[in-house]
């Protein structure tokens, strides 16, 4: 009987991701573990994940200034995110689904949860997209740039504008959410989640504004690319006859 | 070889992910060849006991036959349906905590060992409050015997194994299994570092 590929990833590193419990976010007091996670080699299970095929995806889910589909673009400074996925080693991820979510121009999200910000819906604006990654990892979305919003965590807080991330990668081992920010906020310095990251990693999380992607006439252009753990040394294939 | 590049940090889902999945049906796999449905619910807990009203729940399995769809499952030889991805997410609900999954029994997939791992489901948890996922596993109450032989639940000390195992609730059809999440607490939860 054959056996399958169970590929060696390189450790999650912990020391450049946040930790669970953040007391400045609070949230995370009640919400994070206080057992360490049990360290256990990864097995096939863990090596492997879903892939490609699971969601079908359009090219005009990757444009949210049209994607809610009612014909009239949303209202918003438009701007191109685009980047790669890329591996530890500095591979590219290819055929990767990348989903994001955001706040519209004003800060508000399309969702039913109540807020007490008085901002407006923008009916042209949905705040979803999903995206494929390319051969290369490159991704690529056209969207409005999303507003601050005002949230209760602590006086006078607000979420600096960010755009929420999710990508699968090929292995459970390689699952990432995380939330890009904007080169130059103003508001970061008071944001415990992106404060939440060691000081070394945060300017990760922060896309950079590039003149060679913004295009005349059109769109600002921003790069943000995305670093997944990745296969460490060689794919050893388990032997036994 | 060290890595070259650092991993992107984590950051929490926030507490309006469900705008944009679970996508209808999600949470619902088709039955393929040789499976048998099943459910899976349970309630995610925070340190408070009380329900955790916006969690993402995924899970990702093999079929009947204990195959992944993955290029890396190069078992030619066990059987795949291709519609089968084995992937899965479900959001708890605002009022109870609850989630539910609809799916199929898994097969028993191999071990680092030569040998097989009792059948499990493995559960990535998420949401507001989360800075980074947490990663467990689901075993099954009537699998006792594959489970005492597991490789991964080898490792957990015997006190806190029944975190991961779902209860099938007696006489229950489709065959519905009990499995809730507690992020604190005497029965917390047994998350995996893999
Ligand atoms: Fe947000």
């Amino acid at each position: 009987m054959s056996e399958p590929i169970v590929r060696h990833y390189g450790p999650k590193a912990y020391s450049d991701h946040p930790p669970f419990k953040y007391p400045d976010y609070k949230s995370t007091i009640k919400r994070s573990p206080t057992h360490d996670p049990i360290k256990v080699v990864a097995t096939l299970t863990e090596t492997t994940g879903p892939g490609p095929a699971w969601a079908e995806i359009t090219p005009e889910d990757a444009d949210l200034t049209t994607n809610a589909g009612t014909g009239s673009p949303a209202i918003g400074e438009r701007i191109i995110v685009t980047g790669r996925v890329l591996d530890e080693n500095g591979n590219g991820v290819p055929d990767t689904i990348v989903e994001v979510w955001q706040a519209n121009a004003c800060g508000r999200y399309v969702h039913w949860r109540e807020t007490a910000f008085p901002a407006p819906l923008d009916p042209n604006f949905i705040g979803v997209g999903q995206c494929k990654t390319d051969a290369e990892g490159n991704y690529r979305f056209l969207t409005i740039k999303p507003g601050a919003y005002p949230w209760g965590n602590h006086p006078n807080a607000w979420r600096p504008p960010h755009i929420h991330f999710s990508i699968l990668g090929p292995a459970l081992v390689t699952r990432l959410v995380t939330q890009m920010y904007f080169e130059g906020d103003p508001l970061l310095f008071q944001d415990p989640m992106y404060n939440s990251v060691p000081p070394h990693a945060r300017e990760r999380l922060v896309a950079r504004y590039d003149h060679d992607v913004t295009e005349e006439n059109w769109a600002l252009g921003w790069r943000f690319d995305i670093v997944l753990r990745g296969p460490n040394g060689n794919v050893e294939e388990m032997e036994e006859e | 070889m060290s890595p070259r590049l650092g991993q992107t940090p984590s950051q929490t889902v926030g507490p309006y992910v469900s705008m944009a999945f679970p996508r209808e049906g999600d949470n619902v796999l088709p039955v393929p060849d040789g499976g048998e449905r099943i459910v899976i619910t349970g309630v995610v807990y925070d340190g408070d006991r009380n329900h955790i009203e916006d969690a993402v729940i995924e899970t990702w399995q093999a079929n009947p036959y204990g195959r992944y769809n993955h290029p890396d499952d190069t078992r030619e030889e066990v059987p795949l349906d291709p519609t089968w991805t084995g992937f899965a997410r479900a959001m708890t609900d605002f009022e109870t905590g609850a989630y539910r999954i609809e799916t199929v029994k898994p097969g028993r997939v191999p071990d680092l060992e030569g040998d097989f791992q009792a059948p499990h489901i493995a559960v990535i948890v998420q949401g507001r409050g989360m800075l980074n996922p947490v990663f467990t596993r689901i075993y099954f109450s009537d699998e006792e015997e594959a489970n005492a032989d597991d490789l991964v639940l080898r490792q957990v000390p015997e006190a806190r194994r029944h975190t991961l195992i779902a209860q099938l609730e007696p006489g229950s059809d489709p065959k519905t299994y009990r499995f809730d999440i507690r992020f604190q607490g005497d029965d917390e939860t047994v998350f995996f570092d893999f």
